[in-house]
């Protein structure tokens, strides 16, 4: 048979192959376009407010829909603290139970306490904010905020940041149920990849007489940073972008607070609380903007994660 | 080949129903406000049981109700907040008010009843503004001999989000108080000098009766049903007065419809000795101009049956109906502003 002929053949046998990989290839593609699309139409719809307030948005504190002046300094630091403090509390929290399910529990407690957790990510975000809003923040206001006040609230320095009056709503307790949304997530992540650690490094770790701490410190978590990073990087993502949950406990006020018992907002929340009932262009505008931020810091804390990763790859083998 | 012929003759019944039912659906469509939503499904439900025609009413917000029906998606659109003359014309709109209901203050004050306190406009806009801060203030203690208040910080709750209820506040704070029309304003959102806020009247509700010391603003009907404590409140005639059915019928009374260019009339701080400050309509918005003639008409037929058959079903959810007098000026409007394409009135 020609060379030519075995090649057509080859060809038509393959037919399937050749669709397999078009529509594979468009499916990847797809996710670049959809990416473009969202960011131009964010673009377009926030080009109103960009011309009236240009890169005053970013830095004034002012909102008022009656007099139509907007600034997004308020949603956006709450945006950054509530998923500052989430993170603060969530990462020793999952190290833990990761550390815990991988290392010290018992084998037959393993398996439900690692059900338990993904159950806890699988619970719909709403929950936790009627969670939050009718049992949490209450018990918050009326037992710990208060001692908060009259412990913490009377430091000097921070003091600052934890004294206001006990309404158990505020920026506070939507970072605390922020953590608790994103524990089971980092959680998960980290557990996983502590368990593919090869016996064998920890087993040497062990014989060479450290003690589980050290192995956890200087054997496992080294091997698996990348993956540790990559579920920090999972919960910071939720926290920033977590609409519900936030809505119900934030407080949902335009004002700048020094104390983070004091109600804020975020940008999500803004969102989802005033998107509906935005009369007038600019207003609808401004709200729009507010959007392309997030998905601008989105962007940023992803970024960030990703060189981070790369210093800590570069400095492989130089370090010990 | 008996599978093949199945499956053949099911999608042609499928199809076929499809299009019989595209033929004698005269559903007719609305969007918009989400306050007047629990009677506008309790009333379509009944119109539906009665005459065969359903209406299909979605709660997405005043705004929502005003854009929807400007891009002609739907029949008609809700709004608790009136457009203006001005603003009707631009989008060749007409309006009418559908049915009416009250905004209270409702405070959580330990040792105070429902109806007990008594504030004013002055000063409910001075808490509102922040200017107040304590419920021992003389200003709060001169109004309430008699009733024990503490050295309590308010805490003041509002909505979070666009709301007709706060547009309905915020207008009558604004026309007691100079101090909150200069300040803040009126809107369906503004921007608050203190407080917290709460998503929906639901949200707002939970938060007063959750946080001590507390104010906020629900529709009457949310006070209502989840037992909170209103407070009453002095009307433009110097009367205290509680808020229910009666006070609200009288503040409708005493507005002047007749004279309202497009139903633009608030219904706040209206004279009539028994009449509550804060008392409001919603509004539905139609296009004059139409181009579906039968569904302008099948929407007319049921907010006439509405206006006729729904005001025991309104006053048993807490609302409002409009007053007979009103109602009759609404149909000589539909007469004269909804027309057909062909020029022709289409409510005789």
């Amino acid at each position: 048979m020609p060379t030519f002929l075995h090649y057509a053949r080859l060809k038509l046998q393959n037919w399937p192959d050749i669709l397999f990989r078009v529509i594979t290839r468009i499916s990847a593609f797809s996710v670049l376009l959809l990416l473009a699309a969202i960011i131009v139409s964010l673009v377009i719809g926030s080009l109103p407010a960009i011309n009236a307030f240009g890169f005053n948005f970013l830095s004034s504190a002012e909102w008022n829909p009656v007099t139509e002046e907007f600034g997004a300094l308020v949603p956006i630091v709450g945006t950054l603290v509530t998923a500052g403090i989430a993170l603060l509390i969530a990462v020793p929290v999952s190290f833990g139970i990761a550390l815990f399910l991988t290392e010290l529990s018992p084998r037959w407690l393993r398996r439900p306490l690692g059900i338990a957790v993904e159950l806890l990510a699988g619970i719909p975000s709403i929950i936790y904010g009627m969670w939050g809003l009718f049992i949490f923040a209450p018990l918050f206001g009326d037992y710990i905020e208060p001692w908060v006040n009259d412990h913490i609230g009377t430091l000097p320095m921070i003091g600052a940041f934890f004294s206001g009056p006990p309404m158990g709503i505020g920026v506070l307790t939507a970072g605390i149920i922020l953590a608790i949304m994103v524990i089971p997530f980092i959680a998960s992540v980290m557990r996983d990849v502590f368990e593919v650690v090869p016996a064998l490094l920890k087993e040497s770790a062990y014989g060479l007489g450290a003690t589980t701490w050290e192995v956890m410190w200087n054997v496992v978590l080294p091997y698996t940073k990348i993956g540790v990073v990559g579920g920090i990087m999972l919960g910071l993502g939720r926290a920033l972008g977590e609409t519900m949950a936030v809505t119900f406990v934030i407080g949902n006020a335009h004002s700048l607070s020094k104390s983070l018992l004091m109600p804020g907002n975020s940008i999500s929340s803004a969102l989802a609380n005033e998107f509906n009932e935005a009369v007038g262009e600019l207003y609808t505008s401004a709200l729009i903007e507010l959007g392309l931020i997030l998905f601008f810091i989105t962007f940023v804390v992803l970024t960030l994660a990703r060189f981070m990763l790369y210093k800590l790859a570069k400095r492989e083998g130089k370090v010990t | 080949m008996t599978k093949l012929n199945t499956l053949v003759k099911s999608i042609g019944l499928v199809a076929a129903l499809m299009i019989a039912g595209s033929v004698f659906a005269t559903d007719i469509t609305g969007a918009g406000a989400t306050f007047p939503y629990p009677i506008y499904a309790k009333w379509a439900e009944a119109y539906k049981a009665k005459t065969g025609v359903g209406m299909n009413y979605q709660s997405i917000g005043s705004g929502g109700g005003i854009k929807q029906i400007n891009a002609k998606t739907v029949d008609f659109g809700a709004s608790d907040m009136p457009l203006k003359p001005e603003d009707l014309d631009k989008g060749g709109l007409m309006q009418f008010p559908a049915v009416m209901g009250g905004v209270v203050p409702v405070i959580n004050v330990n040792g105070v009843d429902a109806g007990q306190l008594k504030l004013d406009g002055t000063v409910l806009a001075d808490i509102y503004l922040g200017k107040i801060t304590k419920w021992n203030d003389p200003a709060i203690v001169a109004l309430n001999p008699g009733v024990k208040l503490a050295d309590d910080t308010i805490t003041v709750v509002h909505r979070s989000d666009g709301s007709g209820t706060t547009f309905i506040f915020t207008n009558y704070l604004s026309k007691v108080s100079d101090s909150w029309k200069t300040e803040v304003g009126e809107g369906t959102a503004v921007s608050w000098k203190v407080g917290t806020g709460g998503k929906g009247n639901e949200g707002v509700a939970s938060y007063v009766q959750r946080i001590k010391n507390s104010i906020g603003y629900v529709e009457y009907a949310y006070a209502l049903q989840n037992k909170m404590t209103y407070t009453q409140l002095k009307n433009r005639e110097g009367q205290f007065v509680k808020p229910d059915d009666t006070s609200f019928k009288a503040a409708a009374a005493g507005a002047d419809w007749e004279h309202a260019a497009g139903f633009y009339e608030l219904l706040t701080n209206e004279p009539g000795k028994a009449s509550w400050p804060i008392t409001g309509a919603t509004f539905i918005l139609m296009h004059k101009s139409q181009d579906k003639p039968a569904s302008a008409k099948e929407v007319l037929n049921f907010f006439d049956w509405a206006y006729a058959n729904g005001g025991a079903m309104a006053s048993a959810l807490d609302y409002v109906p409009m007053p007979e007098k009103v109602q009759k000026l609404v149909m000589t409007a539909w007469k004269k502003e909804i027309k057909g394409s062909d020029g022709k009135a289409i409510w005789k």
